[in-house]
This record gives C-alpha cells, structure tokens and sequence, in this order.
C-alpha cells in the first residue's frame, strides 16, 4: 500500500490475519489442487537438478532488463551530460549495468524480486530519511538555506544601490535560446545611443554586440531588430515584468539592472567580500563583518550580524537536539505533548479494536441471520474518503452550526474545550478505524479452528470463559502486529489533528501548543509556522521517529509473531 | 430471554453500531442535495432536494480533472505498489538468503519513520528532479506515482509474505522439481492462488492514494492537475460554511466507486483469505 498513513487508524491491508492468524494451511480455488497434476504427468524424475535450457521465463526477463536499462539511460543520461554532472552519469550508468547483470545471469534470485520495491524505497524512502536526519544536525531553514557563496552572493546583490556617475543604457529584453537576455545600448550625455559599444548582457556577464547600424533602431532609439536575438515585444515583456525586474548581470563592481523595461543601469555593491580576510566591508559604514563558521552568519566585532540575516548553511552538531530538551518554549511543552500523545494512540487503537472485535465476535455466528447487510453497513466508514470524512465530523461539531448541536439543541463548544475536543477526536478517530478492526478481527476468527471453542465448551467452560482463554489468546498472537502497526501510524495521525482541531483548543497565554496536539502537529508549528527551522524541525522528527520505533520494538519483541521472521 | 442470550444480543450491537456507522453518512448525502448548500441550513434528514450542489462543482471548480487526475493516479500507483510489494513477499515467503531477517526488520523500521516529516528533504529532492527531468517532477502525476513507489515496500509486503507463508511450498516445490522455472512459479502457481487477496490490497491502496492530501498538496500546484483530496480540501479551507454543499457533493462523487468495488469486493476481503485454511 503506497499511502497507509492516509487511511483511517489501520496501516495495512486487511491481509494479516489470514497470513500470520492462520497456521493451518490450505488453498481456495480450484487451480491449486491442479497445478502438481498437470506437473506429475510429465516425466522428469523428482530428484533431479532444475534443468538449465534456455525457459520462456528466461527470456521475457532477458528482455525487459535489457529494455529497462536502454530506457534509463535514454531517459536519463541527456540532463546529466548537458550539466557536465559526471558523478550522475557514473551513478546512472552503473545502475544501469547492476540491473542488466543482475536478470541477465541466473545468480542472485531473491535480489532479482526485491530489486524493484527497494529501489523505489531506497530512493523515495530511505534517502529522504538520511537527508533527514543530517539536515538535523545543520542550522538549515529560513536564513541559512544555501551555500556561502549563494550568502555572498545575495549580500552582494541586496546591497546595490545606483552611485553618481554610473553607466546607464537603453534596455531591450530579449530572448537567446528560450533564455532571458538584456540587449544594453549606452546613451551619451546628448541622449544619443553610441552604437558600437552595445552590449549583451546574461547572467554570466557582458559582452560585446558588435555590428549595429542605425537600421537596428526603433524610433525610441532602442534597439529593435538584432539578427539572433529574439526581442520581446511590450506585452510579452510586461508579461515577464517580475523576470525582468529580478534579472541581474553582474559585473566588476556590482550589477546591471533594469529600471522599467527600456532603461537599465549600473549598481554597485555597498557590501564587498574579500577573500583575503573572508569577511564583508560595508564601504559606508565602514563596518568589516568577519565570517563566523561556527554559526553560519558574517557578525562584525561587537557581535551584530549582518543585517538582513543573510547566512548559510553549517553543521551545528547537537545544538538541535539540546534545544529541545532545554529551550523553555520547547521542552516545557514536550513532556506534557508527549503524553497527550501516548494516550491518544493507546486509546485510538484500544478503542477500535474493542469496537471491531465486538462487532465481529456478534456477526459471527451460524445462526446470526443478515450478516451480509450488516458488514456491508460496518464497512462503510472506511470506504468512505477519510480526509473528506474528518473534515464532515470537524463540522459536525461546530458549536453554532453543527449538526450534533442541532440534533440534541446543545450548545456545546465541542472544539473548543480542552476535554470535550480530546474526547470528539477519539471518537472521530474511533469512527473512521473501527472498519478496518472488525475485517481484521473477522478474519482472524474465521482462522480459529472451531475444534478448539468447541473442546473448551464440551469442557464445561461458559462462552466467555471460551473467548477468554481461547480465542481472545488467539487473536491477539494473531493481531498484535497489525495493533503495533496502527499504533505507530495513530501516534502520528497528522490528519486527524490537523482536519479536525488543529492542534486547538488553545489557551489564551500560550498560542504555540493546543490541547489536542501531537508532537508531530507540534513540531509542525514550531519549525514551519512563522520562520522555519528545517533543521530543527527535522531533529524532532529523529526524536519522534526514535520513539516510536523503540515503543514498537519492544511490542514485537513481546509478542511471538515474529517467530517466523526468525524460523 | 434464551434468544437474547443467544442471538438477541448480536442484533442488537450490529443495529446500535450500524446506526454509529451511517449517520455522518446520511448527514453528507442529505447536505450533498441540500439546496441551501451551507452548513448551517444542513440537516441530518434532507428538507429538500436539487442537484444544484453538483453542477455548482462542476461548472465553479476544476471537479472533473480533480477527479480524473485522482482516479488516474490512484490505479497506476496501486497497481504497481501490488506488484512491486507482491514481488518481494514472495522472495521474503519462499526463499532464504542472507539478509533476509535484516532486510524484514529493516522495511518495518523505515516504514515507521513518519515520511511526512521527510517532506523537507523529499521537497529538496524533487526540486533536484525537476531540474533535469521535468517529465517526473512537479506537476506531474509521474513523480507523484514515483513518490508513492517509495512506501510500496512496507507493511503490505509484510501482510502478503505472511498470506504467502499459509501457501504450502509443496506446490511450487513440484511445480520446481517438475522443471518450472522461478519465474513460472511466481506467475503461474501462486500469483493466481493468491488474485483475491492482491485485488483486495490493490483496492485498498486505491482508497489510500484517494486520500492521500499531503504530498500531493505539495506536488502539484497547477488547479488542473490537482487531486481530489487536494481541491475538496481547497473548497472548505476558507469559507467552510458557505461551501459546504459542494463539499459534501464532492464527497460523495468521490466515495462512489470506491464504496461500490469495496462492496463488490467484499466476499473476498473477508472470506477470500481464510476460506482456505478454515476448510485445511
């Protein structure tokens, strides 16, 4: 399943309880009694080696590697050469020939079956989760999103402003190759262009225009007609007003830019980096702004950081991770989040599955008539769209126009109270999972051998002594990894909160933690709402990850169900 | 009291919990044809009835390439995360190899690792994708299907091979000694043995991908190539009374074909697993 977070409380398909609930074998169909017949007709003797000619099977393998690898690098190859990125053509390309060596030998069959899913995992899953968890260690975020160079190079932009005296131009937008260049004609003090210093200015740089005649020009002595370039007319460089107004072509001392769309003019930069001292003057203040390593800022000698903030991106060692135990703001809530939390995925869980079981254990029976209508019914909630759904209960218990109030004349503020809003989403919660639980759990049950209830009731054991000592056991050998599982995924419900409360109620004091908060829906707000702190936010998700990894460890290591990963 | 005891009591827990199971639902379809189309005049019984809602959603918003979009992507991703997860249940189920035990604990571990957090780095990514392959990277419902790829792997693959370990390895075990190749067993014994339980997990993703609204939020920002999730959220992000309506009409076009393979599926989802190995 590509998405269990987004469906209701169960992670997973509903496959586990007849997988890991049911020990006794057997096959359903017709086709699987068949399969050794057809196979004992033949006449190859039972002891003998696989044989090794060339199978049907062999060659469609053959085929779609070698399709495969001609598609990827076809596909691949033509950006990475034309950015000169010779580690991603290396990359590319010995993946490339790993794929094609591995379905072309006979070796490595189990590699051949999990190559496709762990390639997508490992890109798509796995490399996030370190980018993860190195991000956490740098003070990645607004401010310090790039490199140094990307730093300087924005202090230096940020700073221009128009000195007396500077070069100004009669300004053409043009496009070369799809690629916004600005075609620059000087103007002498009569206002006269001088042709043969026409420049072409790209992100790179300036160069020469040479070859210009009067022909070239427009009325307003700008430059209209030049062989190669495509000049924009006035609407289309309208159009691309905001492109033109960011555009910049840097040269010596600073940078061309346009002043409306037919002028532009020279700027100098205020702030200069020197290489020498790895520091940034401010030539009118004559402030010098070392750069501090450590921090990721140029901070002058008395401790002021270089004004806009502009910094880069430094490894801040456990700096994140100290933060959150001892930053007021953070820690002070932590602890009672993170109860919250526990409680939250403890009681989603608990409660589906009681409900779940409750509802199987009622349906099944032999003399229970209209089973059918009834699990058609059950099932419902969770074939229903749960983003939509959590967003009709959020409504449902609007204080002034839910339909709950409605219905009983209530005047309850259901989200809006600490209690009453932890008790709503439990119950939305309970609403959307309970499905999943009873189609589990009806699986199970069906799993259970009926010899086993039927001894213990020839013994003299009531029903629920039956279902205490007997099948309850059962099921939970069966169901503890799918309870583990969905209490992982509830832990970090994301939409539920989200869709539903908000993280809200909130106290009047303190507006940066809700009631009904995760700590994912927490952590959320801390890093991305205002300024965001990406490498801090992505230290608390190692935290939280942490957390729930160990709570699950321990679970399994708890329950016998993973005997036959260890058979 | 013999009967209450004995049949009483079920009827009763499955007509309490069937009416728990159906009121948001009727709550929804009532507001879908209410005429008012707000929530405050929304009723749990419907007071009248037009189907001005509906073309309000398909002449006000981009509904139909919503929808189109979602159904599209839903069945190639739940397709293919089958296949790919299917694919290495069987060689977790059927074969040993070195790693095997590492690499089962390993899909549980990172499967745990809330991937929403890893929206940054997967964010840093794409940008990164874009850049040289612009047919998988933002705004592309490839992408988003690749995205969706990384998490194929997981707990499914863990409920298959266990659905899997239940099929006795005799059969391919002949069909092997017989001189059926790897690769015959694999599509041709157990593949069909097993077609309930994958068109039942398929299903399953299908409806998950329908509502997955985070990380296609994120990739796809053009209104036209928005999914389901991501413009019905849209509709009642702001103006949540006023919409409602349309919202609630949305959300029953959406849950149609889900809800009815669900129900066609439904003799399967239950029974087809542990018919077999109830009747041993």
């Amino acid at each position: 399943m590509t998405t269990p977070s987004t469906t209701s409380s169960g992670s997973g398909g509903v496959t586990g309880a007849g997988g890991s609930g049911s020990p006794r074998s057997g096959l359903p169909g017709q086709r699987g009694s068949d399969a050794p017949k057809r196979g004992t007709g033949k006449s190859a003797p039972p002891s003998e080696h696989r044989p090794r000619e060339i199978t049907v099977g062999f060659l469609v393998g053959r085929l779609i590697a070698l399709g495969l690898v001609a598609a990827l690098l076809l596909f691949g190859l033509p950006p990475l050469i034309r950015t000169d990125n010779w580690i991603g053509v290396g990359v590319l390309v010995a993946a490339g020939a790993g794929i094609a060596y591995l379905y072309l030998t006979r070796r490595h069959v189990p590699l051949k079956y999990l190559l496709p899913g762990t390639v997508f995992l490992i890109v798509f899953q796995l490399v996030p989760v370190i980018l993860t968890v190195s991000t956490a260690f740098t003070n990645f975020g607004d401010g310090h999103r790039g490199t140094k160079e990307e730093a300087i190079t924005a202090i230096q932009t940020g700073s221009l402003e128009q000195v007396t005296g500077a070069a100004s131009y009669n300004l053409s937008p043009a496009l070369k190759d799809g690629k916004l260049v600005f075609l620059l004609l000087p103007v002498d003090d009569k206002g006269d262009p001088v042709l043969d210093q026409a420049k072409v200015g790209t992100a790179d740089g300036l160069s020469e225009l040479p070859g210009l005649t009067d022909a070239n020009l427009s009325l307003t002595k700008q430059l209209s007609e030049v062989p190669g370039y495509d000049i924009l007319s006035k609407p289309d460089a309208s159009a691309r007003g905001d492109e033109i107004a960011n555009f910049a072509v840097p040269t010596e001392q600073g940078a061309i830019k346009s002043s409306g769309l037919s002028k532009a003019v020279e700027l100098k930069a205020v702030r200069a980096y020197d290489a020498a001292c790895d520091c940034v003057t401010d030539t009118k203040t004559g402030t010098v702004y070392p750069a501090d390593e450590a921090k990721g800022y140029f901070v002058s000698a008395d401790g002021t950081v270089l004004s806009g903030g502009q910094g880069w991106k430094v490894g801040v060692g456990w700096a994140n991770f100290t933060r959150i135990f001892t930053d007021k703001t953070v820690s002070g809530n932590f602890f009672s989040v993170f109860v919250w939390n526990v409680v939250f995925a403890l009681l989603s869980v608990l409660t589906t599955f009681a409900l779940g079981l409750v509802c199987a254990l009622a349906l099944h029976s032999p003399r229970m008539r209209g089973t059918k209508i009834y699990r058609t019914i059950l099932i419902l909630p969770y074939a229903m769209p749960s983003f939509a759904m959590l967003l009709v209960w959020r409504d449902m218990f609007n204080k002034d126009f839910g339909l709950i109030n409605n219905l009983f004349g209530w005047h309850i503020d259901w989200l809006g109270q600490p209690t009453t809003a932890r008790l709503s989403l439990i119950l939305v919660n309970l609403w959307l999972g309970f499905p999943y639980m009873f189609l589990v759990a009806t699986g199970a049950l069906q799993a259970i051998p009926k010899e086993l209830t039927e001894a213990s009731s020839i013994d003299g054991a009531t029903a629920w002594q039956g279902f205490k000592r007997v099948t309850l056991p059962l099921l939970l050998v069966a169901l503890t990894p799918l309870l583990i599982s969905s209490f992982a995924y509830n832990f970090n419900n994301f939409n539920a909160i989200k869709l539903v409360t908000d993280g809200g109620p909130y106290a009047i004091d303190n507006a940066t933690v809700g009631a009904t908060d995760l700590l994912i829906s927490y952590t959320y707000r801390l890093a991305f709402g205002g300024i965001a702190q990406l490498g801090f936010a992505a230290a608390v998700s190692v935290i939280i990850f942490t957390l729930v990894a160990v709570m699950s460890i321990i679970g399994f290591r708890r329950s016998r169900s993973l005997e036959e990963v260890y058979s | 009291m013999t009967w209450f005891k004995r049949t009483g009591w079920r009827h009763l827990v499955a007509v309490v919990v069937a009416i728990f199971s159906l009121f948001p639902i009727v709550f929804v379809i009532s507001a879908a044809f209410n005429p008012l189309g707000t929530l405050a005049s929304s009723k749990l019984w419907p007071t009248g009835a037009s189907g001005e809602n509906f073309s309000h959603l398909f002449s006000n918003t981009a509904f139909s390439h919503w929808f189109l979009n979602s159904l599209v992507i839903a069945l190639a991703s739940s397709f293919a995360s089958v296949f790919l997860s299917f694919s290495a249940a069987y060689a977790f189920s059927r074969m040993r190899f070195r790693g095997r035990r590492v690499g089962l604990m390993a899909l549980l571990l990172v499967q745990m690792f809330p991937q929403f957090l890893a929206i940054v780095a997967i964010f840093i990514l794409f940008t990164d994708i874009t850049e040289n392959w612009r047919y998988i990277g933002f705004d592309t419902p490839a992408g988003l299907l690749l995205l969706y790829m990384g998490t194929a792997l997981g707990v499914n693959t863990w409920l298959m091979k266990g659905f899997l370990d239940t099929v006795p390895k005799e059969l391919d075990e002949s069909a092997t000694v017989d001189g059926a190749s790897h690769v015959q067993v694999f599509f041709r014994i157990l593949l069909p043995l097993v077609a309930p339980i994958l068109a039942v997990t398929a299903m399953l993703a299908f409806i998950g991908t329908m509502s997955e609204v985070l990380m296609a939020n994120i990739f796809l920002r053009d209104p036209e190539s928005k999914t389901l999730a991501v413009g019905l959220y849209g509709l009642v992000a702001g103006e949540r009374n006023t919409n409602f309506g349309m919202f609630a009409a949305g959300t029953l076009l959406t849950a149609v074909p889900t809800v009815g393979v669900f129900l066609y599926l439904q003799k399967y989802i239950v029974n087809g697993l542990t018919a077999g190995a109830v009747k041993g």
